[in-house]
């Protein structure tokens, strides 16, 4: 009984926030599973959606999703490399100390202030497909500076388009990664660089085998935190490729449509809950994994 | 990683460690310099393309020179952009702030519990909460919208602004408690907790007397991080709010989607609709930066 | 092990707080409201009627203001709440309205492409017919009868059309065409073909200008009209319409062709940068509605001097029509007051203001054609005459449900990047089978 009295008023503290989470994340989300599994029925007899995992199958069977789990395939790998490459990158350029860094780091890091919105209205019109004469954004760029041969459709054409979507999403997260490996470094004793150069080791051989072991925790939550930032990229891609593109589809922009423009509601669902699963199967064992390490260390 | 406290001073510039610098080092020196500058013009190029853009009059709007800077300078496009944007801007303030203090105040209470006033489960639920930051919003979206509306049926005032605070609120609570437990578990020596217990303190007024008052840098870097996330919302607004109600995302992206494109104006707006979070980038940037460093979890 | 219990607990709470999950359910409007016969009374029924339009700016606003002013003055017994929701992007205005006929709880009347895009709302029994009123209106008499066809879905008319554009036209800059030698309008497809050649060998670098996948759609059925005529086009929406027809496979030839004259788009670009293009001398042709005409007035250029307009050529002088319609949903509250709103904006007076206020033409044909601008003049006398064929738009929902367009433009969207005839036929005919019924 004491031990109860003890937690009771914690639980109480808690308690709105469980009520609010276990309602509008797990209830929802329940809810959104049973609306995914749902028969649809036209009052005319038309039948919308078969029901049960037949839902399922027909989704995924359908070419428009795999053509957007494609999309979502390369926009994901090529965002997440490249963000991990600058985001390095611009770290081990900072990390020794140089003179303005300050500046620097400001600089590199300001996109992240932005919300993906108002950076998709810039890149949209960067991003701009049109060449020659016609060309504004980047290709017009190119064509000053008389590269005329990197001109290129963006995100508008080719069967590895989505990696030029990614471009606009790895200029607003590398300084985000930068950040996070910088805090890192930062978080290594001088000691260890002093005792590994005593040992007579190279420059190289110290990143190699004594710094970045220490950075790969980090580098796991950056690589999860962009992943899934991917996964559910939606503002950045609406307000770039505009309402309902086909060509720049991914499932989370798939979903509006289904709901908005296709009036199936039923798909819409579907198509949410396997989204949920694919980020839950990147983000789950990482959960559990960081929460179990930590569990030991307290 | 526990760079998940608040020690953004970890990215505080190092002095310079190389007293005795070798022809090389001094060609990697340069080297560095030259890799920083570039990628900083790199990153700066849209703004550049932004900025000059806004200042042009609507007249003088040419594609072929848009990459220069305007021939007549011009606030044109920024007056008009403040006239289309104002209101949503005054809207996404309300909310923004509202939306902070109250995720911030439940943040804190959850983040006490959690670190330092746990009850059975609570690890479980702490888990629970973490994944809830991490799910693509179109799986709860369906029936989020669908109750809101049911909400907003009954009570018209509802609509708009309120229904987003909440949303906020609520999808807030995860990134917050995190923050806060975070601060707590490392900020807050267990001893004083204990002692405050054993002399009699209850759960609530060892966190009004002991924990809150050391509370304000949580709460600095809180209050920050979901301002920001607020401010830079659209997924929630293009779902739940139409552009007579929603926030200046919404306006932003109606602005630059509209049919006869005004550049100077919509770029003027992107900057309209980004000022308040580069401002708090700029001014309180160590907090910001310390909020996107506890957005890795741990 | 006590929190693992607890989690379990919240977890069976929430799935009865969830509710109704899994289960079979019926898309709904309220059933049993059945529509009163239509009995006009002078003054208007009473009541409040909410009308629900996407039309918040610019000329379709004026319109609607208008609309409002003489509305209150013709049925002063009903008071007119204006639901007008800003467009664009308002995903959220469409959830509403679609909550809202779902729980029984609609407007007065709501705005719709008329045609098959009401065929959701008509399979959900969401929307009654308004026979009883078109009739009253006048029918055939004051509608061309092939457009009142085209309105019918089972039998039955369920809105009262407002306005009319029309989507095949080609706009055109006259001193690029009289650079390049062209002095007369081409007779048929392959003529506008041969056209865009002379343009291109003239130095014009775009000789068509085109802009996002809907006015690609656009682009391709004003061909594939042209070529198959109107009654083997309007075939293609019925159960047997054969999509890989050599008609068909012609018209996707040719349309590939007219794109190698085009400039790159990308899928969400807006129409007006294209007809711009046009306006601006940078193309010389841009395939667009009638609502084209503003922005060329707009860049203060004037018909018949700096731009022309024809229809698609082809056998037949093709009418490819979309309009704006109002309708009667089931179970509105106060059915009397949404008759006396449809009667209304079927009525000469309304429509004559509308129209001139929006730059569209009146469904009725009983409207003089004074006061109405040079363009407007021709495409009314156009849709009058009876050479001219009325057929259905697909890129605006008039030829199809919603569903089934946006797979087109899917369709299309996919041709854009592979060029690949045989796909895109496979594609039609796949789309066709599963929508048409």
């Amino acid at each position: 009984m004491v031990k109860v009295r003890r937690w009771l008023p914690s639980l109480a503290f808690v308690a709105p926030s469980i009520i609010l989470i276990g309602i509008f994340v797990y209830g929802f989300i329940i809810n959104n599973i049973g609306t995914s599994f749902q028969m649809v029925r036209t009052r005319s007899g038309r039948l919308k959606a078969p029901g049960g995992f037949q839902n399922y199958t027909d989704l995924i069977s359908d070419p428009r999703y795999q053509h957007a789990l494609w999309n979502l395939l390369v926009l994901t790998v090529t965002f997440v490399a490249g963000t991990m490459f600058f985001g390095l990158l611009w770290a081990l350029l900072l990390e020794r100390g140089v003179r303005f860094e300050g500046a620097f780091r400001s600089l590199l890091l300001f996109p992240m202030a932005i919300s993906f919105v108002a950076a998709g209205v810039i890149w949209r019109w960067l991003l701009s497909p049109a060449r020659g004469s016609n060309a504004v954004g980047l290709n017009q760029l190119f064509q000053m500076v008389g590269l005329d041969g990197l001109q290129s459709s963006w995100y508008s054409a080719g069967r590895f388009n989505m990696a030029a979507m990614a471009i606009p999403a790895i200029w607003q997260l590398s300084g985000y990664i930068m950040a996070l490996f910088l805090a890192g470094f930062r978080g290594i004793s001088e000691d260890q660089r002093e005792a590994a150069r005593v040992d007579g080791a190279t420059e190289f051989k110290l990143y190699r085998y004594v710094l970045f072991p220490q950075l790969s925790p980090i580098a796991l939550s950056a690589l999860i935190i962009v992943g899934h930032m991917s996964m559910k990229m939606f503002d950045l891609i609406y307000s770039i490729a505009g309402q309902s593109s086909y060509t720049a589809e991914v499932p989370a922009t798939l979903m509006w449509t289904q709901l908005f423009q296709l009036n199936d509601p039923t798909a819409a669902a579907v198509n949410a809950t396997l989204l949920l699963l694919i980020v839950a199967v990147a983000v789950i064992p990482y959960l559990v994994y960081t929460n179990r390490t930590e569990k030991g260390v307290r | 990683m526990s760079a998940a406290t608040l020690e953004a001073d970890q990215l505080a510039a190092v002095p310079a460690r190389h007293r005795r610098a070798t022809r090389g080092q001094k060609a990697w020196g340069s080297l560095q310099y030259a890799l920083l500058i570039c990628f900083a013009i790199i990153v700066l190029m849209p703004a550049y393309a932004l900025l000059v853009t806004s200042f042009k009059r609507q007249a003088d709007y040419d594609q072929s020179t848009a990459w220069q800077i305007p021939t007549h300078w011009s606030v044109e496009g920024w007056v008009a952009a403040w006239g289309t944007l104002a209101p949503a801007v005054g809207r996404s303030l309300v909310m923004a702030i509202v939306a902070a203090a109250v995720s911030a105040m439940l943040g804190s209470l959850n983040g006490y519990v959690f670190a330092k006033a746990r009850f059975p489960g609570s690890h479980v639920i702490f888990v629970l909460f973490l994944f809830g930051m991490f799910i693509p919003y179109q799986a709860i979206m369906i029936p989020l919208s669908g109750l809101m509306l049911n909400i907003q049926d009954g009570a018209p005032w509802f609509s708009g602004i309120p229904t987003l605070i909440l949303c906020h609120i609520i999808y807030g609570i995860p990134i917050c408690t995190l923050i806060f437990r975070n601060y707590y578990a490392t900020s807050v020596p267990t001893e004083i907790v204990e002692a405050a217990r054993v002399d009699g303190a209850t759960t609530w007024s060892t966190y009004t007397k002991v924990v809150l008052p050391i509370s304000p840098p949580a709460f600095v870097v809180t209050l920050i991080w979901q301002f920001t996330s607020a401010w830079n919302d659209f997924l929630f607004a293009l779902f739940l709010t139409n552009q007579t109600n929603g926030p200046v995302t919404f306006g932003l992206n109606a602005l630059a989607s509209g049919q006869n494109p005004n550049y100077p104006q919509i770029m003027a707006g992107v900057l309209v609709a980004s000022l308040p979070t580069l401002l708090i980038y700029i001014i309180l940037g160590k907090y910001f930066v310390a909020g996107l460093m506890s957005g890795s979890v741990k | 092990m006590r929190g693992k219990k607890l989690a379990a607990l919240a977890t069976a709470s929430l799935l009865v707080l969830s509710g109704a999950a899994c289960g079979s359910t019926t898309e709904s409007g309220s059933a049993d409201a059945t529509t009163p016969a239509s009995t006009p009374k002078a003054g208007g029924a009473g009541g409040t009627v909410g009308v629900f339009t996407w039309w918040a700016d610019g000329s379709e606003k004026k319109g609607l203001d208008a609309l409002e002013v003489m509305f209150k003055k013709q049925y002063p017994n009903d008071t007119f709440q204006n639901l007008a929701v800003a467009g664009g992007s308002g995903s959220n205005a469409k959830a509403k309205l679609a909550s809202d006929l779902k729980n029984g709880n609609p407007p007065g009347s709501f705005q719709g492409h008329a045609g098959a895009e009401l065929m959701d709302y008509i399979d959900a029994d969401q929307v009654e017919p308004v026979d009883d009123i078109i009739k009253e209106l006048g029918g055939e008499s004051v509608f061309p009868k092939t457009l009142l066809d085209k309105l019918t879905v089972d039998g039955h008319i369920y809105s009262v059309p407002v306005d009319i554009h029309r989507a095949n036209v080609v706009w055109s800059n006259t001193a690029l065409l009289k650079k390049a030698g062209i002095t007369s309008t081409p007779t048929d497809v392959a003529g506008w073909l041969a056209d865009l050649q002379k343009v291109k060998d003239s130095g014009v670098a775009t000789p068509l200008s085109i802009g996002g996948t809907w006015t690609q759609t656009e682009l391709f059925e004003s061909i594939l009209a042209s070529n198959l005529g109107a009654d083997e086009y309007s075939k293609l929406f019925s159960k047997d319409g054969k999509w890989d027809s050599d008609g068909v496979k012609q018209s996707i030839e040719q349309y590939k062709k007219a794109l190698t004259f085009a400039n790159t788009a990308s899928d969400g670009d807006d129409w007006p940068n294209a007809t711009d293009m046009v306006a601006d001398g940078k193309a010389a042709y841009n395939v667009m509605g009638d609502w084209a005409v503003a922005q060329f007035e707009m860049k203060g250029k004037t018909y018949k001097t700096d731009w022309d307009a024809f229809a698609m050529p082809g056998k037949e002088n093709i009418f490819d029509f979309l309009a704006d319609s109002f309708t009667l949903p089931a179970g509105t509250k106060n059915p009397g007051g949404t008759q006396d709103w449809l009667r209304f904006v079927g009525s000469k007076d309304a429509q004559t203001t509308f129209n001139k206020l929006k730059g569209s033409i009146p469904p009725r044909t009983d409207i003089s054609s004074d006061g109405f601008s040079a363009y407007q003049r021709s495409a009314m006398k156009d849709f009058k005459s009876s050479d001219t064929k009325i057929v259905s738009s697909i890129a605006h929902g008039a030829a199809v449900p919603l569903a089934w367009s946006s797979e087109i433009n899917t369709a299309m969207s996919k041709f854009y990047q592979d060029k690949n005839t045989d796909n895109l036929v496979s594609a039609l005919v796949a789309s066709h089978d599963k929508y048409a019924q």
